[in-house]
């Protein structure tokens, strides 16, 4: 994740973020908060990692050290949310509650801190920053503010490392999901994970994947993409390819009470793939002559969707369409502040929602899944 | 069933639709069907280095769905006449053949095999039956040598299209590719994406899949890719003319992306100005799909909400994926009764500029 | 549609903007270059600032690979989404005509001259030896 800040304001920015107007209590279900720099998350890791990260760095599959290989319109940040006291967007809880919690009345923010420790190939120091993530997440942003949740980082790809993190939480409500990168090294049915959704469905805690920027393969089947607007829709490629290979794995047979949440792909791609696995499924059935269940069966009791950044299909009613065909109630919402591309409660959705459908989507549905209440 | 094509007998010109089956599949040729259409070295290498079964692992024709019961029914011309053509009314029927040609890591050899592909193409079928058409085989392995093959085609009209597979070496809309491109259209060539790969890169951004079905399941993303590249690259401004088929993609997945990459340009078409679009305009004048499979939902009326999404009736071709199994040939439930003589064949007439009708 | 007076010059220095609020329109005028220009703030899409956006010029290119930027200081960059607003327009690159912020006539007056009227002065002492920026709402 990139330190740098290169389009910086210091104007006034009160009111940068519309004061929410309908009163509805919202639950927002991605949240990045940084380290303020690199000396930050160091400060968080044991004095042996701190030292390998200082001579040797966080080695990852990506092409750059401390930037994002495709660059981001507004470095990825929304222009406005640089705090007035420095530091990069979303580093100071006071600016953070000022610009997004209270202007949204966000009762909940769950925090998905994309940290380096889902795609640090070091297995010792990728379990390091899971847990200096962890305790950063605590220390600095829920303890301080009781409306903010955190995502368990743990390092997915040493499933012995990531139980080693889960079990050092066990019984930690404030952890309220496990977050994984869908860009694992492997599909994420594989055997190799099965500890992780083990642990997880054990402790009646979801399984988040949040949208990655890179991965160690290629963010297409035929090659690297050349452009930022070719890698930013395809986000929904890699959910697409775990929650596949999770269903067609037999996961959801083997961890029946197994929640999955898929963050930051959006949620128009779900229904067509639905359809297709359900098409596919009655031609390749001998294949999987072990699967118990339909795949839109799994999909329907297993999944959910945060929904930022939402559809703008040309017509409202084409999204009033998507929203049925998932059902209302698989949905949370998101703003994935600081990022540009952003969500805004009252804007997002321009569709019928009678009272009942709004509180499902902006709070009730999240506070259920996450067992907030 | 919208439609059973099966019981709509065939009548004489004028007096029903015009029938263009866009994806029918003949056999894969074998060392013996090659050697005769090969340069003298080429020959000699294809027997002595045993260059026979050319079967793509992604597009795996001996396995399910995929292998008919009965292989005569591609094993030559004859024989798809009569297990398909003939009873399907088909005026044009255009043959795939997705083949390790398409894969070869030497460039030389990737052309040698596209181009004896498509002279076999021509001997033993399109020689064989006035109704059939062929998308030519181009190594793209090697863009030189495809401009030449494009070339010695452009006479051969019975070669309405080239046919790139969905999982390549680089993203389709890369500069490498744009003389090929120009070349095609230069003739009057379309450019078909059908899936199939060279295995350069795995399937999707978590390496490669367990089963056959994720392979297939997630082969649109693959098509979002392409098209997404085809468009952000600039290739529709460089070659207006283009015209673009997705074949066996699927349709349903095609809105989200038009509506996904049309809400980011408004922000990020700074990185692509020539874009002075959003590419829901591009993608709906330039491509194309064909219908089988259709993967949109079974039930008919939100199949129909789905066919709806496409912007504009034109973009739709008939294809039976023969003689690969399916539940059924015909067109995609849910369509429109007032699309359906467009998509069985006005649309394709309109898309494929070589594709002359002789015999109807 | 009246005049009013909404702040001394100098508070928009050159290369900047502010948000001004009149008959509870909320406005954002620029000054680039000394030149002054007036959009609604609010951006249509998700309601961002668009006084907090980037000043910039129009992004061309006429073949891939040609990019160049025209029209420098003429418009701005939502600070979320990104979407290009003119202006002096007040419309935006992606859909011109049907998304568009409304644009105000904008003015430099001497104080000299404002003391007399008929201006509408909200909040401001006007004082004769400063230049005043007038808004036409």
């Amino acid at each position: 994740m990139s330190e740098q800040v290169s389009d910086t304001l210091t104007r006034d920015l009160s009111g940068a973020t519309p004061v929410a107007r309908t009163g509805q209590p919202v639950v927002d279900c991605d949240i990045h908060p940084v380290y303020r720099s690199p000396e930050d998350m160091a400060s968080y890791l044991p004095e042996r990692w701190r030292q390998h990260v200082r001579d040797f760095g966080v080695q990852t599959a990506s092409p750059l050290v401390g930037a994002l290989p495709y660059p981001r319109i507004a470095n990825g940040m929304r222009r406005d949310s640089y705090p007035p006291t420095g530091g990069p967007p979303a580093s100071d809880l006071p600016f953070l509650q000022e610009q997004l919690l209270d202007p949204l009345n966000i009762a909940h923010g769950i925090l998905q801190p994309l940290s380096g420790a889902h795609t640090a190939l070091h297995p010792g120091l990728a379990e390091a920053m899971a847990t200096g993530t962890n305790d950063w997440q605590l220390d600095r942003w829920i303890e301080p503010d009781a409306r903010l949740r955190g995502s368990l980082a743990i390092a997915q790809e040493d499933a012995e490392a990531a139980l080693r993190e889960i079990r050092r939480r066990e019984g930690d409500r404030r952890f309220v999901q496990i977050s994984v990168s869908p860009r694992t090294m492997e599909p994420a049915g594989s055997k190799r994970y099965w500890p992780i959704f083990e642990a997880a469905e054990a402790l009646g805690l979801p399984i988040s994947m949040h949208s990655a920027a890179f991965g160690a393969r290629s963010n297409t089947g035929t090659g690297w993409t050349s452009f930022y607007i070719e890698e930013h829709f395809a986000f929904s490629h890699g959910a697409q390819a775990a929650l596949a290979s999770m269903i067609f794995g037999g996961v959801f047979d083997r961890f029946p009470k197994l929640k999955l949440i898929l963050v930051e792909g959006g949620f128009g791609w779900l229904p067509p793939t639905v359809w297709r696995m359900e098409r596919e499924f009655d031609r390749y059935r001998t294949e999987l002559p072990d699967l118990k269940r339909r795949p839109a069966e799994y999909v329907r009791d297993h999944l959910w969707l945060t929904t930022q950044p939402v559809e703008e299909p040309p017509k409202s009613s084409q999204l009033s369409d998507l929203i049925d065909w998932i059902g209302i109630d698989r949905l949370l919402f998101s703003t994935d502040y600081p990022h540009w591309d952003f969500d805004h409660p009252d804007y997002a959705f321009r569709v019928p929602l009678t009272p009942e459908q709004r509180a499902k989507l902006m709070h009730d549905n999240a506070v259920e899944v996450f067992n907030l209440a | 069933m919208t439609t059973d094509v099966m019981d709509r007998k065939p009548g004489k010109a004028g007096t029903r639709d015009v029938r263009i089956d866009c994806d029918i599949h003949p056999r894969l040729p074998r060392l013996p069907d090659l050697v005769p259409h090969a340069a003298r070295y080429w020959a000699e290498m294809f027997d002595y280095r045993n260059i026979d079964r050319q079967e793509l692992m992604t597009y795996p024709v001996s396995t399910l769905p995929y292998r008919p019961e009965d292989p005569s029914v591609q094993a030559d011309a004859a024989g798809l006449a009569a297990a398909h053509l003939d009873p399907m009314a088909v005026d044009a029927g255009i043959l795939n053949v997705l083949s390790g040609a398409h894969a070869a890591y030497d460039p030389y050899l990737a052309a040698a095999m596209c181009e004896a592909t498509n002279r076999w193409l021509a001997a033993e079928w399109l020689e064989r039956d006035p109704r059939l058409r062929a998308s030519a085989l181009v190594p793209f392995q090697n863009p030189e040598a495809a401009v030449a093959e494009i070339e010695r085609l452009a006479q051969d009209r019975r070669f309405v299209q080239i046919l790139a597979v969905l999982g390549g070496e680089k993203p389709l809309g890369r500069r490498e590719y744009w003389p090929i491109y120009r070349a095609a259209a230069d003739h009057g060539f379309a450019l078909a994406i059908h899936p199939g790969g060279t295995a350069r890169h795995a399937p999707t951004q978590s390496g490669f899949v367990a089963t056959r079905i994720e392979e297939t399941v997630l082969q649109n993303q693959t098509f979002a890719s392409q098209v997404a590249s085809l468009v952000a690259e600039g290739v529709f401004n460089e070659v207006p003319s283009l015209r673009v088929v997705l074949m066996e993609s699927g349709i349903s997945w095609l809105p989200g992306l038009m509506w996904r990459m049309s809400k980011d340009w408004k922000g990020a078409r700074i990185e692509v100005p020539w874009l002075d679009r959003p590419p829901i305009e591009y993608m709906t004048r330039h491509l194309r799909l064909t219908t089988q499979p259709f993967d949109g939902p079974q039930d008919a009326v939100i199949a129909a909400k789905v066919l709806d999404q496409l912007p504009a009736p034109e973009m739709l071709m008939w294809s039976s994926d023969f003689p690969h199994r399916h539940a059924e040939r015909g067109l995609p439930r849910g369509l429109p009764e007032a699309m359906h003589k467009a998509v069985w064949g006005q649309n394709a007439l309109a898309t494929y500029e070589r594709l002359e009708l002789s015999n109807v | 549609m009246s005049e009013h007076v909404v702040c001394r010059l100098d508070e928009i220095p050159v290369g900047t903007s502010k948000r001004v609020s009149v008959d509870k329109r909320d406005i954002a005028i620029f000054n680039v270059g000394g030149r002054l220009s007036a959009i609604a703030n609010r951006c249509p899409h998700e309601g961002a600032q668009l006084c907090l956006g980037r000043v910039t010029g129009e992004v061309r290119a006429d073949r891939p690979g040609q990019q160049r930027i025209e029209r420098e200081g003429e418009l701005v960059r939502c600070p979320w989404h990104g979407w290009e607003f003119d202006l002096k327009t007040g419309r935006s690159y992606c859909d011109p005509e049907r998304l568009k912020v409304k644009a105000f006539d904008v003015a430099v007056k001497p104080g000299a001259e404002l003391v007399e009227g008929p201006y509408t002065i909200e909040t401001y002492d006007v004082q004769v030896r400063d230049d005043y920026v007038v808004l036409t709402v």
